[in-house]
């Protein structure tokens, strides 16, 4: 008897609904935070801009979709054009930078984001732009008419990232970067082009963002600050995950976006992201070297 | 033909001065500028120059960890808007206003929340220290802009300016001369205190701490430890740099906790030269002018931020020293 009245108070179409868009939301953000862990594993540079990239792949988007019409053009286009800009900002700021301490590279990406949050801010305006969705098709899903966009966010999320992972995993460049990331004067000694290789994985990186940024645009507005939201967010999926570790951090994503969407059944949104900064500390304090990564001995 | 000795023995020219007598003339002669410059500033730039005391003070307060320490934090923003919001609650809370009361408030909030941060941020070092300040700031900017009822939410609260007072002794209204002269006081007044510590055994070990952790720890001192005093007493001169921008201003915001004002304090920092205390006040004075500059050559609507942002990059790389960094020796002797 209280067992099936405590069952019964369990909303179970609002967690079956929060599991789904928690899925979507955590592929998205497993698609930038693993970006942000290839760059940090490779040259243990933490990118402030990361944010921006991904706000700045949105705005191209924008653009690129009023002016031709088509999302996988807009897709493709701010994919290139930010892993380019990426590539450039690498040059400029990062690449005088080696050898220094590792702290005067957060400084420097931070003075890269300020410089891109306010240079969208100019160009584009306070006003959120929206993307259209490239296809508009709804199934049932209890009440909700859910769309099936959302669901093609995540498959496609899942996709890059694979892709990616096959790519580090066989490509020749993909070795050269794993390569880099284990020993950097080896992989130097062995002829393997390290400056470029870190110029290539920050490229990628800048890609990876840009790509999710378009990607998530037609759920919410396009605006100047959705940067700093998400890079916080990968910043503790990073930390929680295990600094530098591509499965945990997917693994981290995942966990944190569901956690933060069961939260919003109860509380607004705004104080779901309490969610998150919780696990954060707990992981701190009971698991500072991540959770999804085995027991260092 | 003499072989030139191969040591410099000539002896080096002594200064008739002591590196003592130098500091202090030198801090004497800014001091009467700063005390002289509100009577012959027009109104604006009274404001202006008073403002750039706040904020170098905040500044100074995160040089302790970024300069001494070695640990750049990325949440400044925390300490110093829960030092506005405690002064709020008292200047709401009591009638009439007290500034004594709006001190004591807002440097037990920020000591509460420094504490907080304190403790389990210092678990972690170089980058993971930073995001976790910054992830923490990000903490109190969420609970203090969505709990309206307390807070005022995104309008923030309005408060009456509390009169300048020492209870039984004498009572005076603000007026922005006094404002100057009081704030003037206060950051003065920190950076004499901090400059003592630093230079201080508790100094020298946060010192050895940013040169060599593991050695520090080795020889027997409780680097944690060391570390959370560190943070708090960061944290508490940030408080107060709030308290009094609260009291200037009149008004506590959510914007103030946002991460944006944690990176002002570094970039403040690094403009104006790491560990020597006075250099972020330097950095801040630097960043707030070019702002003003720039905003009135180019307009209201020019985004600042990007040029500036330019000139800090190409600073890092090629002056990582700050625009004090070639007095930082002699300012630590």
């Amino acid at each position: 008897m209280e067992l099936t009245a405590i069952l019964l108070s369990i909303p179970w179409d609002q967690i079956l609904i929060q599991t789904v868009n928690g899925v979507v939301t955590g592929m998205i953000l497993a698609l930038i935070a693993s970006g942000l862990t290839l760059i940090f594993g490779i040259m243990d540079v933490v990118n402030f801009a990361h944010g921006e990239l991904f706000m700045l792949g949105a705005y191209i988007g924008v653009v690129v979709l009023a002016t031709t019409g088509n999302f996988w053009l807009a897709l493709l286009m701010a994919t290139l054009v930010v892993a380019l800009l990426g590539a450039a900002i690498q040059i400029a700021t990062l690449r005088p930078l080696i050898g220094r301490d590792p702290l005067t590279t957060i400084l420097a990406t931070f003075g890269v984001s300020l410089i891109l949050q306010n240079y969208a801010l100019w160009q584009f305006g306070p006003v959120a732009r929206k993307i259209q969705e490239p296809f508009t098709g709804r199934f049932n899903l209890f009440y909700l008419e859910y769309p099936w966009y959302r669901l093609m966010i995540a498959a496609l999320s899942a996709a890059i990232i694979g892709g990616f992972w096959l790519f580090l995993k066989y490509g020749k460049y993909g070795i050269w970067i794993r390569a880099t990331t284990q020993d950097r004067v080896m992989a130097q000694a062995m002829g393997i082009p390290v400056p470029w290789v870190h110029t290539a994985a920050f490229a990628i990186g800048a890609g990876m963002a840009a790509a999710s940024g378009v990607l998530f645009g037609p759920l919410v507005g396009v605006n100047h600050t959705m940067g700093l939201d998400w890079v916080l967010k990968a910043f503790i999926v990073v930390v929680v995950g295990g600094m530098g570790n591509l499965g945990g951090s997917i693994a981290a994503a995942i966990f944190i976006s569901l956690l933060e969407a069961y939260a919003s059944i109860w509380v607004s949104p705004a104080q779901a992201v309490i969610v998150s900064f919780i696990v954060l500390i707990l992981t701190l304090l009971f698991r500072p070297t991540g959770l999804f990564v085995p027991t260092p001995k | 033909m003499t072989i030139a000795p191969l040591d410099n023995t000539t002896p080096i020219k002594k200064t008739r001065l002591s590196h003592n007598a130098v500091f202090w003339i030198g801090f004497s002669v800014v001091m009467a500028l700063l005390i002289i410059a509100p009577l012959v500033l027009p109104e604006f730039w009274r404001r202006f120059l008073t403002e750039v005391l706040i904020w170098g003070l905040l500044a100074m307060s995160s040089d302790i960890l970024i300069g001494y320490t070695g640990m750049v934090s990325f949440g400044h923003s925390a300490f110093f808007g829960l030092g506005m919001y405690g002064a709020a609650a008292a200047l709401l809370m009591f009638s009439p206003p007290s500034l004594l009361l709006a001190l004591a408030f807002g440097l037990v909030a920020s000591a509460l929340v420094a504490l907080f941060v304190a403790y389990f941020s210092t678990r972690l070092r170089d980058i993971y220290f930073a995001i976790t300040t910054l992830i923490f700031s990000q903490i109190f900017y969420v609970i203090i802009f969505t709990w309206t009822e307390v807070t005022g939410g995104e309008n923030g609260l309005n408060f009456r300016r509390p009169p300048l007072a020492i209870p039984g002794l004498f009572s005076v209204q603000f007026t922005s001369e006094t404002m100057h002269w009081f704030v003037l006081a206060v950051v003065a007044g920190s950076y004499l205190i901090l400059r003592r510590i630093m230079h201080s055994p508790f100094g020298m070990v946060l010192q050895s701490i940013r040169e060599n952790e593991p050695r520090t720890r080795a020889i027997g001192y409780p680097v944690q430890r060391y570390k959370i005093v560190a943070v708090m007493l960061s944290g508490l001169f940030a408080g107060l740099a709030g308290v009094l921008y609260a009291v200037q201003n009149r008004f506590a915001a959510p914007d103030f906790i946002f991460f944006l004002i944690s990176g002002e304090t570094v970039i403040f920092n690094v403009m104006g030269g790491i560990g020597t205390l006075v250099g972020p006040i330097v950095g801040a004075g630097f960043f707030l002018l070019l702002r003003e500059l720039l905003g009135r050559l180019f307009g209201e609507q020019f985004p600042y931020l990007i040029p500036l942002g330019v000139i800090f990059i190409v600073m890092i790389i090629f002056l990582p020293q700050g625009l004090l960094g070639f007095a930082r020796r002699w300012l630590n002797r």
